[in-house]
């Protein structure tokens, strides 16, 4: 008797716990909805003002005429994060690459706690450093090369920043991707008689490719949005950028710089949380065409 | 000879003289009359493997014969692993490794110091436990080996792929879908997939790593008789814990516990008539 009372009570908890997981799940979930329709809502007057198109291919920005254009925002966003990339994924796939397949274990000792020291570090400092270093390290020595003048607040600024943020991220990402591969696989190859780098290339990265691609994916996201570090370096100058050596105004910088003054401009809170929206739908159909990449990618090249 | 002269010095040592098989000395000498007809192929020498600081493999010394199908028999943890992954270097990717004594493959030694250790590779093929098939189609599978060694003419590995697709006995399953992914195949097909990859690289040797543990009955069957096919070629080293298995194909026996030789000898000699206590034991089934 007592027996089965246990059980029915063991029942009753297992369904109990169930459900209340799934519960705290799907309030994280809604939280990302309940955000996107707020912003949509608050973003709803100057929609109905002006049409989209207008908007994201105006390039004028003058909140008291009136002249919301979001196109130099965007390029800017666009710029920045392309720039980080372009400099941090070589150097991260080649240095993850080092670090799990040639390193010695001492050094790989030595090394992965570096990087998570690095990620730890607020955006602030990166910022603050940006301005120290690397601004003036471009105004003086890289732009006079390229451009007549540069102030050194400029997207390169930005994107040197940047990239040095998500370098961190990368690496541990990367690698630990790497570490996942069976080692049968590396084995296989090389028991034919495979040097290192042929089974790196044809093998381990054939093998972790989608893996890779998320987690770039995972970071261009995160380069999206940063904020501080890059509003700190790029200028925030409201104009669509020509070179490098042009300063920028991304999207997240927008947003922080004005948000809560001037709110008595019509139209200007609604047209900053347009921005939010923009940027929110941005990352969110990167990540979903990303993902259909993917699969196409998986399903190809019979991995 | 240096076989010989110890197995008679642990003959006199021995202390459990009631279990052993009253036998001369000379008699024993011929013992080893399998490298009459097969000379060796491998030869290990004073081994010694550390794996950081537990003593793996202790002072192993034997010959594997050419042309034939050696099976290392011996309970788990016994280093039969360690010292097949010693053979083609594989080992010394561990951590905290330290390898002493000499491995010797048709007379030169492995770890020379100007040997390439992707000839040595190139020489023995492997066939791991559970198959591993290269996240690629079955046929860049198999063309893979010739084409990191530079063969790059598609005509000439159409001819290899078909050669050894067919010399492993998967030719006529998987000749309509070369193009399908390797990973689409069964286990049993897999493993015979890997056999026609490390063959395709023209070993001499073929390492298998218990190559049929993972299969169901019908395919390790399939693999057996591959190996049995394929050792006029080739010099076979299995390592295996069916013991049925190693009396069913092997030509000669390694017997291994706790990281030492204990017994070699021809598989008739071991299995009908073991001269070590442990031998016996283990063949009787007291421990596996």
């Amino acid at each position: 008797m007592n027996r089965t009372r246990y059980n029915a009570y063991r029942q009753i908890k297992e369904v109990v716990f169930r459900n209340s997981m799934l519960f705290l799940t799907l309030i994280s979930l809604l939280f990302a909805v309940i955000i996107g329709i707020s912003l949509y809502y608050k973003s709803v007057p100057i929609l109905d003002q002006q049409s989209m198109w207008t908007l994201l291919s105006g390039e004028s920005w003058k909140p008291l005429k009136g002249e919301f254009g979001f196109f130099p925002f965007i390029m800017g966003t666009l710029w920045v994060t392309g720039i980080a990339i372009i400099i941090s994924l070589p150097l991260c796939l080649l240095s993850a690459i080092y670090l799990s397949e040639y390193a010695h274990p001492y050094i790989k000792k030595i090394v992965y706690p570096m990087i998570d020291v690095l990620a730890g570090i607020p955006p602030v400092v990166y910022g603050v450093w940006g301005i120290l270093v690397v601004v003036p390290f471009i105004s003086t020595s890289i732009a006079p090369h390229f451009v007549e003048f540069s102030t050194g607040y400029s997207v390169l600024a930005g994107g040197i920043v940047l990239a040095i943020m998500i370098i961190p991220l990368m690496i541990s990402v990367f690698i630990e991707m790497f570490d996942a591969l069976p080692s049968g696989l590396r084995e296989a190859s090389l028991s034919l008689g495979a040097t290192n780098w042929q089974t790196i290339k044809k093998v381990v990265l054939r093998k972790s490719f989608p893996g890779l691609a998320a987690a770039v994916v995972l970071a261009i996201s995160r380069a999206f949005g940063e904020t501080i570090a890059v509003l700190m370096v790029c200028g925030n100058v409201a104009e669509v950028p020509k070179s490098a050596f042009d300063p920028a105004y991304p999207l997240p910088a927008l947003i922080a710089n004005n948000y809560g003054e001037m709110m008595s401009i019509p139209m200007y809170d609604s047209a900053l949380m347009l921005s939010a929206l923009l940027l929110f739908v941005i990352i969110l159909a990167f990540n979903a065409i990303s993902r259909l990449v993917l699969i196409r990618i998986e399903k190809n090249f019979a991995l | 000879m240096i076989q010989n002269l110890l197995r008679v010095e642990k003959f006199f040592d021995s202390p459990i003289e009631q279990f052993q098989v009253k036998k001369e000395p000379w008699n024993l000498v011929d013992i080893d009359q399998i490298f009459k007809t097969h000379k060796p192929h491998i030869s290990v020498r004073n081994l010694n493997v550390f794996l950081s600081k537990n003593h793996i493999l202790k002072d192993v010394s034997l010959d594997i014969p050419d042309k034939a199908i050696t099976c290392i028999i011996g309970p788990s943890g016994c280093g039969k692993t360690t010292l097949l992954k010693t053979f083609n270097r594989l080992l010394q990717n561990s951590i905290d490794v330290k390898i002493e004594g000499d491995v010797l493959v048709d007379g030169e030694n492995i770890h020379g110091k100007d040997v390439e250790v992707e000839n040595i590779r190139k020489k023995m093929g492997l066939l791991s436990q559970r198959p591993c098939p290269l996240p690629m189609s079955i046929f860049d599978n198999v063309a893979y080996g010739p084409r990191i060694h530079g063969i790059r003419r598609k005509k000439t590995l159409k001819i290899m792929v078909e050669k050894y697709l067919v010399e492993a006995g998967l030719w006529e399953e998987v000749k309509d879908r070369l193009k399908s992914p390797a990973s689409s195949l069964s286990i049993g097909q897999q493993q015979r997939l890997c056999l026609a990859r490390g063959l395709a690289v023209k070993p001499e040797i073929i390492l298998g790593d218990e190559a049929t543990s993972a299969l169901d009955p019908i395919s390790s069957k399939k693999i057996e008789e591959l190996f049995v096919k394929l050792k006029h070629q080739y010099s076979i080293v299995l390592v295996t814990h069916t013991l049925r298995q190693a009396k069913r194909i092997a030509d000669y026996v390694v017997f291994m516990y706790l990281g030492e030789v204990i017994e070699a000898g021809p598989a008739s000699e071991i299995f009908s008539n073991p001269k070590e206590k442990l031998t016996r034991e283990y063949l009787e089934g007291y421990f596996s």
